[in-house]
């Protein structure tokens, strides 16, 4: 793959992972539940991804992303409250920002005004100082000392002086000049990662001359002979005076996008800044602190000192180095913040710019990293699948093991037995550790339900909280990915169908603000979501009404109460009669069923009148496993999905009733359902079955359809590995998949609504003689 | 004269010659997986009569094709002694049934004669070549059409 894409891909995966980490910080400021290193770690996170987006030219992203961090750091410093209205628009602001990120990566275009609403709202809030942001006092605890010099602020000299460092007489001095014109040097060295990243050093210099009179010196001294020059190595160094009106940090913002590439040093030119410099060699720390403080962005610098200053990289170990591609380790450290970071660790950074960003960023952050997050390995999923097969492989390989002991009659001898059954134990840990690599908490997912609700929440100018519940349980990635759809549509449907008008809820009595409530949680071997809200609940009659107007049911048709409410899944159903842009786009709660359904899972409804309504999905943990019924059919095994049988039963003969000359159905409970011979559609014999002589399943399709499957015998109820069988083969009707059983043997599994659509609606089956009855 | 090696070396062709009903066929051995001895078939509904069902390949659902069947000769019931050759065509991996292994042959593709012009219609499809050894007759066959690309078309007919 071309390596810059490469690049591209690592940066929107981290994207992704910012924004998530971006949403549950900014939640947890507005809820309350935010700690003091959640304001860090939200701004660390949009500075990242403006960091990356540099990288790759992603100006629109980089131009929101900037002013968002710009409001951020009001914030973050605690000059402007985080008022419910400023979270409203920093939330807002998340929801353009991974607009914008979606956008970039799929080259789209964007919605311009709605981002430039926003940019003119966070310029709004943030508008309130007037000058070039400061650093952030609580970040480091010295006097920012050359910040000062821009302000001239009084303010900031008693904070300096409360500090008490030397560098006070100094800033004082500075102070005076603070409107005057103030030089610089740079000391500027590229490394080769600058240039492999497609950075410029003379665009960088162009750009630095835009600032007021430069006077560059290129440093040839590194240069070698010829022989030893590597073409892509970088030996020119550059010592840069500029003059200027402006501040250090808006030079350092010029090598923002070169952090960690180039070795940076930004002094001031003028005499105070000399001494400060004179000083480094006593103060260090203090200096270097100056430096952080100045410039967050410019990691360069302090990692320069670091690197001099031998005795401080030893604080933290190399080994803590940050391995970008593979894993990403957010190191939590007290130690002051100027030394938080070994060249080495950003050296490795390098290549994926966004990852060096981020650990650039940890580094400048300094200590006050937020929660640790855990330690994670980035692996192909191809890869696990391709493990989750073989270990697969592994548990039917020791049942055969298992058996073939048994057989040959030494289970009981030398130990074999135990040692089997400890073989056994741990084919079956390894299974479940492995199927738990590709298990993912739904936390993901319900943030960004947290967005819709928001969107639905504003579309309908109703207020609604989100509240959710067990986000951390774990579900197949799959899975996860796959229940995005269905769930956006029943949360706006919650929102938009189920909560009534504010109005109406203060007349009834509720509070004003409707709540929807999204909970998982594992039950029994599946995981059940839940979607809650305390709206009005269904409207039956009219449910009732529509079903009827829509003729999807028949005007006298008598309904229990979960009967109407299961109305909603009819395909070609909408309650709303004008098509609102919410949920009304077309697609309706049948599409929802059939995803849930294709997933393995169902969908339940149940609603009270006034106090609101439950949909609650239930899914497998994982597609690759299907609970089933293992059954025998005309000497063949067969696995019969668990989630399509109702009951079992074994009919009396005066159950059975004949319907023409070969159609049977039974009565169960007074009902009247077809009952089919797998046996004979599937044209395993050619006579029907005694239906006495075996057992029935009593199985429902995924649209509601009921009927009576023949089996010989049950065997067992287990789970199984679900095998594609069209990988070799082919489609069979009637059958989803296959899957080996203990026995290494294969067995088959129906699809309940193959087999029911088969023997309905394709009677050239039934013609056959071989399926004829006999 | 690196030529002359050259074109030696593209000429040859490795053959696995097996038994069915007596007769001699082979197939080019690059498209053989592996061969091992025949095991039950799980039985596929609505298949084709000579798909006897699918077996367990190390995890992999594997079609098991009756070959007698399909070239429409006589079918005993498979004993132990069967074999099945794993093949891979195309994408698709499929057990061929047949009675036993009998070599592995090396020769030129010079010496594959076209099949004679028979009535036969399973020679005309299934059929690419005979290969003269010593007093014996080999037929190529020709597995793409043995094992159709898409089962499911046949499945359905």
């Amino acid at each position: 793959m071309d390596p810059m894409l490469e690049l591209r891909q690592t940066f929107f995966q981290e994207c992704e992972e910012l924004l998530v980490e971006l949403e549950s910080g900014l939640m947890a400021m507005d809820d309350g539940s935010a700690v003091e290193d959640t304001v860090h770690a939200v701004f660390r996170a949009v500075h990242s991804i403006k960091g990356g987006a540099g990288a790759f030219a992603l100006d629109d992203l980089v131009k929101f992303a900037h002013i968002f961090e710009t409001t951020l750091d009001e914030v973050r410093t605690e000059r402007m409250e985080a008022t419910p209205d400023v979270m409203s628009v920093m939330l807002r602001s998340t929801d353009v920002l991974s607009d914008l990120v979606r956008a970039a990566r799929e080259g789209e275009s964007v919605d311009q005004e709605r981002s430039q609403v926003l940019i003119d709202e966070l310029a709004a809030l943030s508008g309130v100082s007037t000058e070039p942001q400061e650093p952030s006092e609580d970040e480091v605890n010295f006097a920012p000392v050359l910040l000062d010099f821009d302000l001239g602020d009084d303010d900031d000299d008693d904070n300096a002086e409360a500090d008490s460092t030397d560098a006070v007489n100094a800033e004082t001095d500075n102070a005076e000049d603070a409107e005057a014109k103030k030089s610089f040097i740079i000391n500027f060295r590229p490394k080769p990662e600058l240039y492999a990243n497609a950075n410029e050093a003379s665009l960088l210099l162009r750009d630095l001359a835009r600032f007021g009179d430069v006077d560059a010196t290129c440093d040839v001294s590194q240069v070698p002979d010829l022989d030893g020059l590597d073409p892509e190595g970088a030996y020119l160094a550059w010592t840069i005076n500029v003059t200027t009106t402006e501040d250090k940090e808006a030079l350092s913002d010029v090598f923002d996008f070169v952090d960690g590439d180039c070795d940076l040093e930004i002094v001031s030119g003028s005499e105070d800044a000399v001494i400060a410099a004179d000083d480094g060699e006593n103060a260090e720390p203090n200096a270097e602190a100056n430096t952080e403080a100045e410039a967050e962005t410019a990691a360069g610098a302090s990692e320069e000192n670091d690197t001099e200053d031998n005795a401080e990289e030893d604080v933290i170990p190399a080994a803590e180095a940050e391995e970008p591609a593979i894993a990403l380790v957010e190191e939590e450290s007290e130690a002051p913040s100027q030394k938080s970071e070994p060249t080495e660790a950003v050296e490795a950074a390098a290549p994926a710019p966004a990852a060096g960003q981020k650990s650039a960023e940890a580094a400048t952050g300094g200590a006050k990293t937020a929660g640790a997050a855990p330690a994670t390995v980035r692996v192909d999923l191809g890869r696990v699948d391709r493990l989750i097969n073989l270990v697969g492989e592994l548990v039917i390989n020791q049942a055969m093991l298992a058996q073939c002991a048994i057989d040959a009659g030494m289970a009981r001898e030398s130990g074999v037995e135990s040692g089997l059954e400890e073989l056994k134990h741990l084919t079956r840990d390894i299974q479940e550790s492995v199927m738990a690599i590709r298990a993912q908490p739904v936390r993901t997912l319900f943030q960004r339900m947290s967005r819709i609700v928001r969107e639905a929440a504003s579309a309908t100018g109703k207020s609604v909280r989100l509240v959710t519940d067990g986000e951390m349980t774990e579900v197949d990635k799959t899975v996860v990915e796959r229940l995005a759809d269905p769930l956006t549509h029943m949360i706006r449907n919650a929102v938009d169908h189920g909560l009534e008008s504010t109005e109406k809820r203060e007349a009834t009595g509720k509070s004003a603000q409707g709540e929807v409530h999204l909970s998982a949680a594992h039950r029994s071997g599946r995981v059940v979501i839940e979607v809650t809200d305390d709206g009005a609940g269904i409207n039956r009659d009219r449910v009732k009404q529509i079903a009827i107007d829509k003729q999807l049911i028949s005007e006298d048709a008598v309904l229990s109460d979960s009967e109407i409410d299961n109305l909603i899944f009819l395909p070609g159903f909408s309650t709303v009669e004008q098509v609102s842009n919410l949920s009304g786009r077309g697609v309706g709660m049948d599409v929802v069923k059939r995803a849930i359904q294709a997933l393995g899972g169902k969908i339940t409804i149940s609603s009270k009148p006034g106090k609101g309504s439950v949909f609650s999905i239930s899914l497998p943990l994982t597609l690759a496993i299907l609970d089933g019924m293992v059954v025998e059919i005309a000497g063949q095994t067969l696995v019969v999905p668990l989630t399509a049988i109702i009951e079992t039963l074994k009919p009396d003969a005066s159950d059975i009733h004949t319907i023409g000359s070969d159609a049977q159905v039974i009565s169960i409970r007074g009902d009247f359902i077809p009952l089919v011979d797998i046996g004979s559609t599937m044209k395993y014999r050619k006579v029907t079955a005694d239906p006495t002589k075996g057992v029935v399943l009593s199985v429902e399709t995924d649209a509601g359809e009921r009927c009576a499957l023949m089996v010989d015998a049950i065997h067992d109820q287990r789970q199984v590995v679900i095998k594609s069988l069209e990988e070799n083969y082919g489609t069979v009707p009637g059958v989803a998949a296959a899957t080996i059983l203990g026995d290494g043997r294969i067995a088959l599994i129906l699809d309940v609504d193959g087999i029911i659509a088969n023997t309905s609606e394709a009677p050239s089956y039934q013609e056959t003689p071989l399926a004829a009855v006999g | 004269m690196s030529d002359n090696e050259k074109i030696d070396h593209d000429n040859e062709v490795e053959l696995v010659a097996f038994r069915v009903e007596k007769q001699e066929f082979c197939v080019n051995i690059m498209s053989v997986r592996e061969i091992r001895g025949w095991t039950t078939e799980s039985v596929l509904p609505l298949a084709p009569e000579f798909v006897r069902g699918v077996i367990n390949l190390r995890g992999s659902v594997v079609p098991i094709v009756d070959l007698a069947t399909r070239l429409g000769l006589e079918t005993p019931e498979p004993t132990a002694r069967h074999v099945i050759i794993i093949t891979q065509v195309g994408e698709q991996v499929v057990g061929l049934l047949v009675d036993a292994v009998s070599d592995i042959l090396t020769t030129l593709n010079d010496k594959i004669q076209p099949t004679p012009d028979v009535a036969s219609a399973m020679a005309k499809e299934f059929v690419r070549g005979v290969l003269p050894l010593e007093d014996r007759m080999i037929n190529l066959i020709e597995l793409n059409t043995v094992l159709p690309d898409d089962f499911l078309q046949e499945a359905a007919a």
